[in-house]
């Protein structure tokens, strides 16, 4: 399948998005030409500790948005294990804000196949699974031809390219779940049930796919990977700073003049990324407010964004995540309001029902705030929307919870004004640039 | 007798070589047989759980998790208007009445000649091309409210099949 | 509980505590009586972390952490009560209640109900929630299971029950976030054992029961422990009595043999009681038809009639019961050779109990019976023949319960490829009646053909949670099955009437050979089948197996019971029937047994003969009796009764039902009138006289009276006990059956006719 190839922005510094200007880069002879594989030949000639000490060297940290160190997570898995290792690439990229994953499998699947292969050797593993979110069709269909180029070609199966090292592997689709991208919840599902996480301790480092020791990571950080090798940890962690090495898919969406995915090292400041890169606010608009990390992390006002950076440590100290990558813009004339609704619409929708806290705050929350949005807030339901999020937050099963609880708390605690302004039946005072509407919560869906 | 095509069939049988336990074929399993039959029917879940020595309940346990799965037909061509926040941001509510107002049906409904129907879904991966629509797999991005006339009239007339 | 060796100490509110390395901490905190909260924890079943009412405070961890998942370790330092702590639980209460209907004034919990008890404690009453609540309503999933939606709290318990219990997996959760429900495997109703399991562990009001809906509340009900008359397990289910009429059956604090467990005939089948058809009045054949008469002329009838057949010299015929208590079945053998000076006494036998003790005698000490319960922490049981899940459904439950707590590893050997191969380590199939030669193999007789198949073990991934599919292997011999087993240590020994006689011999000689302590059930139909063949139901052996032909033994009885007893052994069943055929039975007197229903004997062969039969209902044997004496059930007098595995439990009845008696009541009035002088029919009395002079019998009386079990050991030496095998005649119960007694329950009668349809369809 071809693609139209993506132009790189003069403020980019393309490694994992090196090969998108290159026409037809996701067929194997293209990718073998343009230093394809060349990362895993020399991975053969390593030893496992060698890869992950490279990859600890690089700083590398894991691009599905909690930002773990790769080469620590890699070194957890124990080298001797009764049951088949695995690797597994995450490729549920459903993070709102986030539509980057897409990109390295549509131009460049090869990479992250390598990685996977190098990942596979690094911790002794001879199986991988890429587990693709259901939406993203067309993508399977990109990533198992190429898959089925790199077994004919010797790239996978037995005694790769005379290595002696084996390694299978399989593309797998998802149905429509955020939650599976949650590690151990994708694992359930590729086991063939709901995607429901799984209790930790174990991890999947010593206990994960069929209860064998996992290396999971996200599509980025393993196309990531072939580059590290080949051009050394420490170049790579000289691309970005300190702890935060190298560059990162940026997914920059909303109200900018020119969104789209771009390459950027590490502690790139955003105004620049708004800018110089997104051509400024839609309209010309003044900012409102910015979500660094995709819908799951605490917004920022536009006082903050002016000086923010985007890396792993600078947006956590300054009260947010760098998560996936998604910066999601906002100006002026934006209902804060019905961004937090429409926000919790989704967190109430992807909860996977397991936890209380969880299941029902979602569902609490959205009602409670749509109501307010429609204008049948009482002042009371401000505080009220605060503290069931903080009942969420911390308390659930795994993540999700968070993640719905964490954007509503900042978004309330600076607009709160925004909240004000639509109480005691008062319309929205944005009606006109979004339809309000009664949130889509309703009776339970019959099986 | 398999209700499903050969080549289904085929597929499967590859599928099903891939894991350590059949059961993991499950969505996958699930998710062609719709795009084969449209919905899953009561007897493509009772050959789905045969073929993986599983109860019909654990099928239906996992079709009522994943959205994608649905046990009812949806129309031939079905559109799914992605209004999450990068979306919401470009104009994806409008996107969306505006497809319920062309398409004469509300959220989940089936035009009545079968050719359509409507679904307001969570981001799609499209966020940076918004307001973005997928029509079963294929995405139409950095929408217009003309530009999806156009594209619904695509599907209405036979260019895109 | 994990190894007792490693104890490791911890803090909780500032208490130092002790406890096993590996322990939950909220079950060490239970222990310690420190009461955390929950919902969807439930011992023994897998861990959810789902309710996050047990969160807790543990020091230098960031977030509050589930008691219900973590272990305890080595200086943790645990908060169960602070700020935070209370604070999530209030919250946690709150969140549960938001879609929860507040109509506990009619919900059937109401009163015990986990939902309103933590809402009384933990306060979060006064509802924030002010949007609409979701509402479903109530849909009726099988004869007796009903669910209310908006009730559920999603605690999964019974899910995990259902499955991971009763490995029925009959449940499961549809949806997906707050539109997640529980939902039957057949969409819209169930298809299950209806063990009532889910509604039983359903900590609020949402699975709710059939028979008991609406009916009353708790606390209008008293609670009495009986045990469940059914068959041969003895579960404890406590009878939920008002007005003196049972109107629940349940195990409310697990206290029984049982814990957790009981199946359908436990929960629902005591309606029998209250069936229209229950015999009120005693009946009196009058010009070829049954008449009602009252107590007085009826008994005066039996007596005379008796009297007129022992003056004649014409044999007498004593059918005894497996349901009645062992009290009634000890008076009974005394009234049959001392009152009525005959021998002619048998019930009907279910399994081979002398040829067990004869085999055992002087091979074993200390005792090679097994209780149920031991089954669920045995190392290697070895069951032959049955379908424990259709005819021993709690000894069913206590193996699935070592296979998958504690790896125990099955060997079966079987007919028939019954359900609990899914649990078993080593199945063998070998073809029906060749039982015996296999185990004849076992001790190194020739081949048998068997079809083996295997589980894939402790170690598979899928184990325990879900039946993996087994590969089936046939072959030649059950040489691995022999070559394992034999590596096997303190193995019990599980088998049903298959094996009689000799293969009992044989059977015992194989299991002397394996390491340890073997130890053995054999599996009988009945509530009391075990206890009627202890008692000496029996034409050649006294109680306590003592054949009525030793001089020594006999001579002991009759000086206990104060005069001679015919020394020669009667006829058994087999030949008083056939007697009875040839219209040269002189009287015979039935009690709480129904022979004629699988060994009819013909109207016109009976005319010289005198029937009595003394049962709940006019069964096809009582409709030819004639003299009719309408008998109270086992829910509804005291006494002792033994499980197939030999334990001995308290019956305490509570229930009443006017017009009838106990069978005891009737036979001391009858010894009476026979002029015997027997003192008041006492059971308390009659037990100290079984504990005192049947062997085995010694148990703790303290034990029994607390409600708990003692297990009896009959094994006293050599049982002389010549018998035809074909006196053995299982029932072969299913679930919903329960020989001539189950036909009387509405309750199990319903969903044998939900079934029927079902396979219609
Ligand atoms: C609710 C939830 C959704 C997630 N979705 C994704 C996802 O779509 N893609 C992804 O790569 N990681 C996702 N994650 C993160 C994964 O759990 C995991 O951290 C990641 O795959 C690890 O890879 P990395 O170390 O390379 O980032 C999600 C986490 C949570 C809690
Ligand atoms: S927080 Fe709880 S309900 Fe939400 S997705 Fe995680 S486990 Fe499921
Ligand atoms: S009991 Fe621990 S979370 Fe439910």
């Amino acid at each position: 399948m071809s693609f139209p190839v993506a132009k790189a922005h003069p403020l980019e510094v393309r490694v994992v998005s090196k090969r998108f200007d290159i026409p037809d880069a996701n067929t194997l002879p293209v990718y073998l030409a343009h230093d394809g594989f060349k990362a895993l030949e020399k991975a053969f000639r390593l030893a496992p500790e060698a890869i992950i000490e490279e990859v600890k060297v690089s700083s590398l940290r894991g691009r599905g948005g909690a930002g773990f160190p790769t080469g620590m997570k890699w070194s957890f898995v124990p080298k001797q294990s009764a049951k088949p290792k695995y690797v597994l690439c995450n490729a549920d990229e459903s993070e709102p804000g986030t539509c980057k994953d897409r990109l390295i499998m549509q131009y460049d699947p090869f990479a992250m196949i390598e990685g996977m292969l190098i990942a596979g050797r690094a911790i002794d593993a001879h199986q991988g699974y890429i587990f693709i979110r259901g939406e993203y069709r067309y993508l399977v269909d990109v990533v198992e031809r190429a898959i089925a180029e790199a077994y004919a070609a010797g790239y996978l199966g037995k005694n790769i390219r005379g290595s002696g090292f084996d390694f299978e592997l399989s593309a797998h689709t998802g149905a429509g779940a955020y939650e599976c991208g949650e590690e151990s919840a994708l694992m359930e599902s590729l086991e063939g049930k709901r995607g429901i996480p799984r209790l930790k301790p174990p991890f999947p480092a010593t206990s994960g796919l069929y209860g064998g020791p996992t290396v999971i990571n996200n599509v980025e950080t393993l196309a990531t990977i072939p580059h590290i090798i080949l051009g050394g940890g420490a170049w790579f962690l000289g691309l970005g700073l300190p702890k935060n090495g190298g560059t990162k898919l940026t997914c920059l969406s909303g109200h900018v003049n020119n969104p789209g995915v771009y390459e950027l090292p590490l502690g790139f400041p955003l105004k620049r990324l708004i800018e110089e890169i997104g051509g400024g606010i839609l309209g010309g608009k003044k900012l409102k407010a910015v979500v660094p990390g995709g819908s799951s992390t605490p917004i920022f006002n536009a006082a903050e964004a002016e000086t923010l950076t985007l890396d792993f440590d600078a947006v956590a100290k300054a009260g947010s995540f760098l998560g996936s990558g998604g910066v999601v813009v906002l100006h002026e004339e934006t209902c804060m309001v019905k961004f937090a609704t429409r926000i919790m619409q989704f967190y109430k929708h992807e909860s996977c029902g397991w936890c209380v806290p969880c299941r029902e705050g979602t569902n609490w929350l959205l009602l409670t705030l749509g109501r307010v949005h429609r204008g049948g807030g009482r002042a009371k339901d401000i505080d009220l929307i605060r503290e069931v999020s903080e009942n969420i937050l911390g308390r659930t099963f795994c993540a999700l919870g968070d993640a719905a609880a964490m954007p509503t708390l900042s978004i309330i605690k600076k607009f709160r004004e925004e909240f004000e302004a639509h109480l005691d039946g008062r319309p929205c005072p944005y009606a006109p640039t979004l339809v309000p509407r009664a949130p889509a919560a309703g009776p339970f869906v019959t099986v | 007798m398999s209700i499903f095509s050969p080549q289904l069939n085929t597929r499967f049988d590859e599928l099903l070589k891939r894991y350590p336990v059949p059961r993991s074929a499950m969505v996958p399993m699930l998710l062609y047989a719709q795009d084969e039959l449209g919905y899953l029917t009561p007897e493509a879940i009772r050959e789905i759980a045969a073929r993986l020595d599983e109860s019909e309940l654990a099928v239906h346990e996992v079709i009522g998790y994943y959205s994608m799965l649905r046990t009812k037909p949806a129309g031939r061509f079905h559109v799914q208007v992605c209004t999450n926040i990068s979306c919401l941001l470009r104009g994806g509510e409008e996107i969306f009445e505006h497809c319920k107002q062309r398409l004469g049906v509300n959220n989940h409904g089936v035009t009545p000649d079968g050719l359509f129907s409507l679904e307001e879904v969570e981001c799609i991966g499209a966020c940076s091309w918004a307001p973005a629509v997928q029509v079963n797999y294929d995405f139409h991005e950095n929408l217009t409210v003309a530009k999806l006339d156009q594209v619904l009239d695509k599907y209405r007339t036979g260019g895109v099949q | 509980m994990a190894d007792t060796e490693k104890l490791v100490t911890f803090t909780v509110n500032d208490r130092k505590l002790a406890a096993p390395a590996g322990t939950l901490l909220i079950e060490a905190c239970k222990t310690a009586n420190v009461e955390v909260p929950s919902f969807c924890y439930y011992p023994n079943l897998s861990l959810q972390a789902a309710c996050r009412m047990c969160l807790v405070e543990i020091e230098k961890m960031p977030k509050l952490q589930t008691a219900c998942t973590v272990l305890v370790a080595e200086g943790m330092v645990v908060q169960t009560e602070s700020e935070p702590v209370r604070k999530a639980r209030k919250s946690a209460l709150e969140f549960i209640l938001t879609n929860h209907p507040l109509d506990c004034p009619v919900c059937d919990a109401g009163g015990e109900c986990e939902l309103q008890d933590m809402t009384f404690r933990y306060g979060a009453a006064e509802s924030r929630f002010v949007e609409i609540k979701q509402h479903r309503d109530e849909q009726q999933w099988s004869p007796v299971v009903y669910f209310d939606r908006p009730r559920c709290i999603l605690c999964y318990r019974c899910v995990r029950v259902c499955g991971e219990g009763m490995d029925v997996w009959a449940l499961g959760v549809g949806n997906r976030g707050v539109s997640s429900v529980i939902i039957p495997n057949k969409q819209d109703h169930l298809e299950c054992e209806e063990c009532g399991m889910c509604i039983d562990i359903c900590p609020v009001g949402a699975l709710t029961s059939g028979a008991y809906r609406y009916k009353t509340r708790p606390w209008e009900m008293k609670h009495v422990a009986n045990v469940c008359t059914f068959c041969g397990d003895g579960c404890k289910t406590t009878l939920g009595i008002r007005n003196d009429e049972i109107v629940r059956g349940d195990n409310r604090d697990k206290s029984g043999i049982n814990g957790d467990f009981l199946c359908i005939k436990g929960r629902y089948g005591f309606d029998f009681t209250q069936h229209k058809d229950r015999l009120r009045q005693p009946l009196v054949r009058v010009d070829g038809v049954l008449k009602p008469v009252s107590w007085a002329f009826a008994l005066q009838t039996v007596a005379r009639r008796f009297q007129e057949t022992q003056a004649a010299g014409r044999p007498i015929g004593v059918l005894g019961s497996t349901r009645t208590v062992n009290e009634e079945n000890y008076q009974l053998q005394k009234f049959a050779r001392r009152v009525l000076q005959t021998n002619h006494i048998d019930h009907h036998r279910t399994a081979d109990f002398p040829a067990l003790y004869d085999a055992l005698a002087g091979k074993h000490s200390p005792v090679p019976l097994a209780a149920s319960e031991d089954l669920k922490t045995a190392k290697a049981v070895f069951l032959i023949g049955s379908d424990p899940t259709n005819e021993h459904p709690l000894l069913a439950w206590n193996l699935r319960w070592g296979y998958r707590l504690n790896k125990t590893r099955l060997y079966l050997l079987n007919s028939q490829p019954i359900k609990l191969r899914r649990q078993a380590f080593r199945a063998a199939i070998v073809p029906a009646g060749s039982e015996g030669q296999a185990i004849r193999f076992l001790n190194g007789g020739g081949a048998v053909k068997a079809t083996l198949s295997q589980t894939a073990g402790p170690d598979d991934k899928r184990w325990p949670q879900t039946p993996a599919s087994r590969p089936e292997a046939t072959q030649e011999t059950l040489g691995d099955f022999r070559e394992r087993l034999q590596k096997e240590s303190d193995v019990i020994i599980v088998f049903g009437a298959e094996l009689r006689g000799d293969d009992i011999h044989e059977l015992v000689k194989f299991g002397s050979s394996l390491p340890g302590t073997t130890r053995y059930i054999a599996l009988a139909d009945n509530a009391n089948s075990h206890g009627a063949a202890d008692m000496g139901l029996y034409p050649d052996l006294l109680p306590g197996y003592t054949p009525v032909a030793d001089v020594a033994a006999r001579q002991r009885f009759e000086s206990l019971w104060g005069g001679a007893i015919p020394s020669a052994p009667g006829m058994d069943a087999g030949d008083i029937l056939g007697t009875a055929g040839k219209g040269e039975l002189g009287a015979l007197y039935v009690v709480g047994s129904n022979p004629f229903r699988h060994h009819p004997v013909d109207p016109a062969a009976l005319r010289t003969t005198f029937v009595v039969v003394q049962d709940l209902f006019l069964t096809e044997t009582a409709k030819q009796a004639d003299v009719v004496l309408p008998a109270l059930s086992a829910y509804e007098k005291q006494g002792t009764l033994t499980n197939t595995c030999g334990e001995v439990q308290l019956q305490k009845g509570g229930a009443l039902f006017e017009g009838a008696k106990t069978d005891l009541e009737i036979l001391h009035t009858l010894a009476g009138l026979l002029g015997h002088k027997w003192a008041a029919p006492d059971a308390d009395e009659i037990f100290t006289e079984i504990r005192g002079n049947v062997k085995g019998y010694n148990v703790s009386l303290v034990q029994v009276l607390a409600g708990s079990s003692a297990l009896s050991m009959s094994v006293n030496g050599p049982v002389p006990h010549q018998h035809a095998l074909t006196q053995i005649q299982p029932n072969r119960d299913s679930l919903f059956t329960a020989g001539s007694l189950g036909r009387y329950s509405t309750a199990l009668n319903a969903i044998l006719e939900k079934r029927l349809r079902a396979e219609k369809v």
